[in-house]
């Protein structure tokens, strides 16, 4: 039987990234994924005549762009294309913009509060202080605090710089930045409901937190560090969904003599003498090498895949108490035109531009109520896009896709398994609010996949159909992630990687983890270095 | 006598009032003469525009000439440096013409439109020039400029505009093919090119019936995303697909004050369109002295390390500098589509071997501080942009 250098286990953008870099340094890599299609939730599936939804991840503006050049993506069909702007639907009839054009976001903001509108840029600024932090450790294995490796202090040693740099009352402020809640970091710049509302939503998308909950600062700061083209903060759209980033890494892998197996899910990964010798498939069939990549979520690689009796036990445990909790859901929706929102005058931009219907804080922390009570928010978060007003690709022309990200979304409801009811009375209230703001929208729609975390768990395979493979807060993050002592990549077994958004520096579609992990492997094996260094955010 | 006054300040393009209907942000510049729109709403969207649906530029400024008569051919290949026997009718060349001293005056595109009748379109004005180099043909040359309104419609859905609009027969249209079809009852030519490096046609047609073409382009356009795009977003995709820009890449050798400052085709990677097999044409015999003893400089496509576009950089043999300047970019920018950091820049040679690497000096600047960064810097010799529905035929709808 061949045996292979490396086995990468699961297609999707972080397991491909990981397993192109390998091929790319020579290593003969077999990726293999459960699914009869590649891209886990980096997927365009064609579910409705010639529509295409992006059904999982629908934007893209963390694909870190050392990596997109590295692989080439361009040349294996990717393309990203800014969108600008957001808007969120008021219930008095009014709406709140924002723009691309910055002075025309500051007249609006100036509509509400000129005080807010003048705060924004100190905001800005501080924001953008932040991300500037976090950005330059992207694309860099998280070092142990506890380790004297010379690899780890000297990047201790470079963090420990870049903080000091900062001087005396920024240090102040990055500390309480980290572990504050995004309500509260809001509180600091704005006095309008309507801007704070709008601006929090970034500070809960894909975690199980409420925007007063201590740490949610940091996940608003997840979804800025991102760029587009250097626009940091900037989001797009993948022309094709977002399976053309999963397709065109798999196109750079293939391209580099990589082997993809679909349908092929992994029951075990197997363990002989204490080292990782292979993996198991559902089918009976074995496949043997002496590395093997986990881009599976940490509970389900160490929980669902291996032999309790192959791992320490306090790992174990550790494990087993990984935060990843299901607290998002997903409506795509095929439209047999463009629906309208009155409120908006005719041909805005911001038709282009991401929409919300909860326009105050008070509202923003009842849909998290909801969830805690054990059910869906029935005045839920919805980040709504239109992406076929800018793709020309995902549906016919005048028709429309719309994606819908819908906040909160329990794993189980009250604590048992949904049922098909309550996963159509959870789509009806999407859909009832979204109707609110835009009265032909419901006589416009065709078809709607309606997707639950237990959905997304059940196809995708994460834990809880959490977005992040793991809450992205500080005792989850860095070098705790995903457990303290193996933030490197490395698992409790020779032989055995993590690459799945389940470790450092987290999830969305970055494909930081994967290229990391490939570079700490490629390390182990003494193997030339294909991954390619940060840009450096001078 | 009555005398005539010229007129003052800018000229209107046929197309101003439908771009003036469209402007948001009043940027404007002047081009020979025409006022023309750096952007209409945002640079960003209107390069994205070209990328993902369907732009549309007015290049109605552009220098156009008529040339007709018994002898055009021979007198084009008298002129320019490649073959135009190979040029059918229905076909378009792109083409360099030279002085005698084999440096380049300008590029431009050839459209054979009929048998022996052909239309030259260029950046510059050559009129003096074409006149000079028809002593002994028997051949017209017409100042066309103003008579010929022209878009550029360009992008992966433009083929659907365009078919949408009406335009048959596009299907078979060849990448430097062209077309003449009807519009409303006035003729109006497509071609299959353009200066983007994508998918992508020109209209050319009567000045009278320039705005209707605009409408109907639009409303056919509607659904498929269709933008109409300024200067800005065009000199990117320019950049990404490797052409020339006259004043930005190489310098018209007849309006050159220093010597040394011009370039001949093979020093700006043109050798392709030089065919020596020609008993003769302008700047042959330097040419092919030139081939004979090597050029003095070399145009380079440059991939360059990290994301910090190296405008107006000087380019350097090493990291250390200690070599000495080689040469400079002439133009630059962070590609969007390609993720690459690119370059075109003029190196001397033997410098400049595809696959070798210079070293290109970057300054940038930081919240009002300047850097200077040494980025490595790879020779390429193909388009950084070169996707495969440019050449698809029958294009894709998108």
């Amino acid at each position: 039987m061949k045996t292979y250098d490396a086995i990468v286990v699961g297609a999707g953008h972080n397991g491909l990234t990981n397993a192109a870099f390998l091929a790319r340094a020579g290593l003969d890599v077999v990726c293999v994924e459960k699914n009869d299609y590649i891209g886990g939730a980096a997927v365009s599936r064609n579910l409705y005549k010639d529509w295409w939804y992006s059904n999982c991840s629908y934007v893209c503006s963390l694909l870190r762009p050392e990596i997109y050049r590295a692989l080439e993506l361009h040349k294996h069909g990717l393309q990203v294309t800014p969108y600008g702007g957001s808007v969120t639907f008021m219930e008095n009839g009014d709406y709140y913009g924002s723009y691309q054009d910055a002075e025309v976001s500051y007249r609006e903001m100036a509509r509400f509060s000129r005080h807010d509108a003048d705060a924004y840029k100190t905001y800005s600024a501080d924001t953008m202080r932040q991300c500037r932090f976090i950005r330059d450790f992207l694309l860099s294995t998280a070092p142990d605090p506890t380790s004297f490796k010379p690899s780890d202090i000297k990047e201790l040693i470079r963090i420990g710089g870049k903080f000091l740099d900062m001087g005396e009352d920024r240090m102040y402020e990055t500390i309480r930045f980290w572990t504050m809640s995004v309500a509260e970091y809001l509180d600091e710049y704005f006095e309008t409901d309507v801007i704070k509302a709008a601006f929090s939503g970034s500070g809960i998308i894909g975690t199980a937190l409420g925007i007063h909950s201590p740490g949610t600062a940091y996940v608003l700061l997840h979804h800025y560090m991102g760029e587009v083209d250097g626009n940091v903060g900037s989001w797009g759209f993948a022309r094709g969904g977002m399976g053309a980033v999963s397709n065109s890494i798999a196109g750079a892998f293939q391209a580099a003599g990589g082997e993809l197996r679909t349908e092929a899910g992994v029951d075990r990964i197997i363990v002989k003498n204490g080292k990782t010798a292979g993996v198991a498939l559902e089918n009976g069939d074995e496949i043997s090498a002496p590395v093997v990549v986990s881009a599976m979520d940490v509970k389900r690689t160490f929980l669902n895949c291996m032999d309790k009796d192959d791992l320490p036990e306090s790992f174990y445990k550790r494990v087993e108490n990984f935060k990843i909790r299901g607290s998002s859901g997903k409506l795509n929706i095929a439209l047999d035109g463009l629906p309208t929102f009155p409120a908006l005058p005719e041909g805005s931009s911001l038709y282009h531009s991401d929409m919300h219907f909860i326009d105050s804080m008070e509202r923003m922390e009842r849909a998290y109520d909801d969830w805690k009570d054990g059910t869906w928010s029935r005045d839920p978060y919805v980040d709504m896009l239109i992406p076929t007003l800018n793709d020309p690709t995902m549906a016919p022309p005048g028709k429309h896709f719309m994606s819908c990200f819908v906040q909160y979304c329990p794993y189980q409801v009250e604590g048992r398994a949904w049922t098909s009811e309550e996963r159509d009375a959870f789509g009806a209230t999407v859909i009832d609010q979204i109707a609110r703001y835009s009265p032909d929208f419901k006589d416009l729609i065709l078809h709607v996949e309606i997707r639950t975390p237990q959905d997304i768990e059940a196809e995708i395979g994460i834990t809880e159909g959490n977005i992040f493979h793991g809450e992205l807060t500080m005792d989850q993050l860095l070098f705790n992630r995903p457990v303290p002592g193996y933030a490197q990549y490395r698992g409790p077994v020779d032989g055995l990687y993590l690459c799945g958004s389940s470790t450092h520096p987290g999830g969305g579609v970055m494909a930081a983890p994967g290229a990391n992990a490939a570079r700490e492997i490629l390390s182990d094996l003494k193997r030339r270095n294909t991954v390619p260094e940060n840009f450096g955010d001078d | 006598m009555k005398s005539q006054a010229v007129h003052q300040g800018r000229l209107k393009t046929p197309f101003y009032s439908r771009l003036a209907a469209l402007d948001t942000v009043n940027e404007w510049h002047q081009w020979k003469g025409y006022s023309s729109a750096d952007s209409l709403f945002c640079e960003d969207i209107e390069y994205f525009a070209i990328r993902n649906a369907t732009a549309v530029f007015d290049l109605t400024p552009m220098t156009k000439y008529r040339i007709t008569g018994p002898d055009s051919l021979d007198y084009l290949n008298r002129l320019v440096t490649r073959d135009m026997a190979k040029i059918r009718p229905g076909r378009v060349a792109y083409a360099v013409w030279c002085d005698d001293q084999g440096q380049v005056i300008d590029d431009g595109t050839i459209f054979h439109l009929r048998d022996g009748e052909y239309r030259l379109c260029s950046q510059e004005r050559h009129f003096a020039w074409l006149k000079t180099a028809a002593i002994g043909f028997d051949v017209t040359i017409r100042h066309e400029t103003e008579d010929v309104a022209a878009l550029a419609v360009q992008g992966p859905t433009s083929f659907s505009v365009l078919k949408t609009m009406g335009l048959e027969g596009l299907e078979e249209l060849k990448p430097f093919g062209l077309t003449h079809l009807k519009f409303q009852g006035t003729e109006l030519m497509v071609s299959r090119t353009g200066f983007t490096g994508d998918l992508g046609y020109e209209l050319w047609i009567d000045p009278d019936k320039a705005e209707a073409l605009w409408d109907a382009l639009f409303e056919a356009g509607k659904l498929f995303g269709i933008r109409a795009i300024g200067t800005h977003a065009l000199e990117l995709a320019r950049i990404e697909a490797g052409f020339l820009a006259a004043y930005m890449d190489f310098l018209p050798a007849d309006e050159t004050v220093r010597t040394g400052v011009s370039r001949s085709p093979l020093e700006l990677g043109l050798e392709w369109l030089v065919d020596f097999k020609k008993p003769n044409f302008n700047g042959r015999r330097a040419l092919a002295e030139e081939k004979r003893n090597g050029s003095t400089w070399q145009l380079v496509k440059l991939d360059i390390e990290g994301n910090k576009p190296a405008h107006h950089s000087y380019i350097f043999g090493n990291e250390k500098a200690n070599k000495g300047q080689i040469g400079f970019v002439t133009s630059a920018a962070w590609s969007p589509v390609c993720k690459q950091n690119i370059a075109l820049g003029t190196v001397r040679t033997p410098y400049g071997k595809p696959g070798s690497s210079v070293w290109v000096e970057i300054y940038y600047q930081r919240e009002m501080h300047w850097n200077r960064k040494m980025a490595k810097a790879t020779v390429v010799d193909k388009p950084f942009w070169f996707p495969p529905r440019r050449s698809a035929t029958p294009p894709a709808p998108y």
